[in-house]
């Protein structure tokens, strides 16, 4: 079997109609990984029991006839932020190295109940605040494109895995451009559904306003599977949406000729390398030969974005984080003389630099003198950018913009600023801010052949229109 | 500058971190410079814009619909047990640095 061909119908099929076993696929992948992945890194912890328990359900399935799930035996990855009952979850951090959830999240869980095979948790930077996964407590993940340059971030093990043919989709989640800035460096795809389409529940919370999970995948119809089986009302998580799900994969298939896509002069500015510009404007060219209209919008508040974001961000990480004490689960210092000591000293150890400076900045953002200057002047400016939103998505039906400003940078470029590291959030962060949903998809390649990715940013809850703007493209190049 | 190394040693406190030394002459570089780009918000005036917590009031929602009605979807009957059952007390127990049979045991909270 030719793993990097894999797709969710392909493997799927493949096994049903026994011409592989979900078991030998699974020994497969776990061959890859154990060949490739020691110069990665996107893998912190294998799951082969429950892998091979589910591969044996899904291969008795095949051998009586009966019809597999919709992704029956295909085999994927976890960001090590969702919650896996009995599984080691990290989220990346050492304060959490030896947590065993007695849950499962709910995205999980559903990819399972639909046949998925769990091959193992993914590396991360810590609690998924990072760009470049090189805030991973265990160590970072390399670019199967250029083992010299990142993998993005924060979900970097999840592109890298999908990318290197380690698992045929991933789960990887979203607060400032988590799923689609990887997915752009790492040359798949990456959807991040609209706020509240999918639910939550299991998610180790960063903020909550902000969070999302959705899938990186090597094409768009499987992002569109992956969203189908992951979306909907879930009790536990009072956030996720009471609204239709519709089928995405049928979707796909309408014509895109007619539809309106916006192009805002304010995603092509400086900073803007001229490569990933010219990448991105010959695809944009390549939606108008397919029939779209490509309409000039103006989102003028643009450039308040990362810093609206930074305060938001980390104000919600700050009360989010504070729930990590060292007494229920997690790393606890030894010796501590009194509770408080032993708080302090717990967190001081278990949390790395960024997300001490995160909890010190989003504190500080919250402190009484402050927090009027900061925290609601940053909620005013997110209301303006979502406005800036709603008045285009009135003239159009979707938004193309590159997804990052540079492809993959090397390991260590921007590892000592964090100001620079932030800005490599500068076009995907406002969506997360909105709420609406966006996707990256490879859109071709730098000189030195890195990828390039093209976001498309869509109206709430309309994954459907741009998955399958995001489809039409990807065929018209294949 | 605008965070001095006074103000870093209050919010360490409030966020309940202790830091050293190095990690607090970092922090004060750091934060001023991140709130120094920041800043940039004070060029928008933003006098007369409600303020947004959340995207899920807004969309997703009938908007037709005032206050707890929005969202009665999300809410269910105080029902025994709530959706599942609690979990067991050795599951709750089990991640905890040093559980006894019954509790989470903690260094002493009061010091004399």
């Amino acid at each position: 079997m030719e793993l990097n061909l894999l797709t969710i119908d392909a493997a799927r099929s493949a096994i049903q109609e026994r011409k592989t076993t979900s078991m030998a696929l699974v020994e497969s992948f776990y061959a890859r990984i154990q060949k490739e992945d020691s110069a990665i890194g996107a893998y912190l912890t294998l799951t082969k029991e429950r892998a091979l328990e589910q591969a044996d359900r899904m291969d008795r399935l095949a051998a009586e006839g009966k019809p597999l799930p919709p992704l029956g035996g295909v085999p994927v990855g976890i960001k090590d932020v969702m919650c896996t009952r009995g599984v080691r979850t990290t989220a990346g951090s050492k304060i959490l190295e030896n947590f065993i959830p007695p849950h499962d999240c709910t995205a999980v869980a559903r990819l399972e109940s639909a046949g998925a095979v769990v091959l193992g948790k993914l590396n991360c930077d810590e609690f998924a605040m990072g760009s470049s996964n090189e805030n991973s407590a265990f160590h970072p993940v390399r670019n199967p494109r250029d083992l010299s340059r990142v993998p993005g971030g924060s979900s970097g093990g999840s592109a890298a895995a999908v990318a290197a043919d380690m698992a045929v989709v991933a789960l990887g989640s979203d607060t400032g451009g988590s799923i689609r800035q990887p997915a752009s460096f790492c040359g798949v795809v990456g959807l991040m559904p609209t706020y509240g389409r999918v639910s939550r529940y299991g998610l180790i919370a960063f903020a909550s306003s902000l969070d999302h999970i959705g899938p990186l995948t090597k094409n768009v119809r499987d992002a569109a599977t992956v969203l189908h089986t992951i979306a909907g009302r879930d009790p536990m998580d009072s956030t996720s949406a009471d609204v239709p799900v519709p089928d995405y994969v049928a979707e796909l298939e309408k014509p895109v000729s007619g539809l309106k896509i916006g192009m805002a002069e304010e995603y092509f500015g400086d900073g803007l390398d001229a490569e990933v510009r010219k990448a991105v404007e010959d695809a944009i060219q390549r939606l108008a030969k397919l029939g779209c209209d490509v309409v000039p919008v103006s989102l003028p508040h643009t450039e308040y974005a990362i810093p609206t974001y930074y305060i938001v961000a980390t104000a919600e990480a700050s009360s989010n984080l504070a729930r990590f004490d060292g007494v229920r689960y997690g790393y606890r210092a030894k010796n501590a003389r009194t509770l408080s000591d032993m708080y302090r000293r717990s967190r001081d150890e278990g949390f790395g630099t960024e997300v001490k400076r995160r909890i010190m900045l989003g504190t500080y953002a919250l402190s009484a003198g402050y927090y009027d200057a900061y925290y609601l002047k940053a909620q005013k400016v997110r209301a303006l950018l979502t406005q800036d939103f709603d008045e285009a998505f009135k003239k159009v039906d979707a938004i193309v913009t590159p997804t990052s400003p540079t492809a993959a940078f090397k390991l260590g470029e921007k590892a000592n600023d964090p100001l620079a590291m932030y800005l490599a959030d500068i076009y995907t962060v406002t969506a997360d801010l909105a709420g609406i949903p966006g996707i990256s998809i490879p859109c071709g390649e730098t000189r030195e052949k890195l990828p390039v990715g093209l976001q498309i940013l869509g109206r709430h809850f309309d994954e459907a229109t741009i998955l399958r703007l995001a489809h039409a493209y990807e065929r018209s190049v294949s | 500058m605008k965070v001095t190394e006074k103000d870093v040693a209050y919010v360490a406190d409030l966020s309940n971190l202790e830091l050293t030394e190095e990690e607090r002459a970092h922090m004060v570089r750091d934060l001023n410079s991140i709130l120094g780009y920041i800043d940039m918000l004070n060029r928008l005036d933003t006098e007369s814009v409600d303020p947004m917590a959340q995207v899920s009031d807004r969309y997703g929602v009938d908007t037709s619909k005032a206050g707890g009605e929005r969202f009665a979807y999300a809410s269910r009957d105080d029902i025994l047990f709530g959706l599942r059952p609690s979990l067991k007390r050795e599951e709750a127990l089990a991640n905890s640095p040093d559980p006894d049979e019954t509790f989470f045991r903690v260094p002493k909270v009061i010091e004399r």
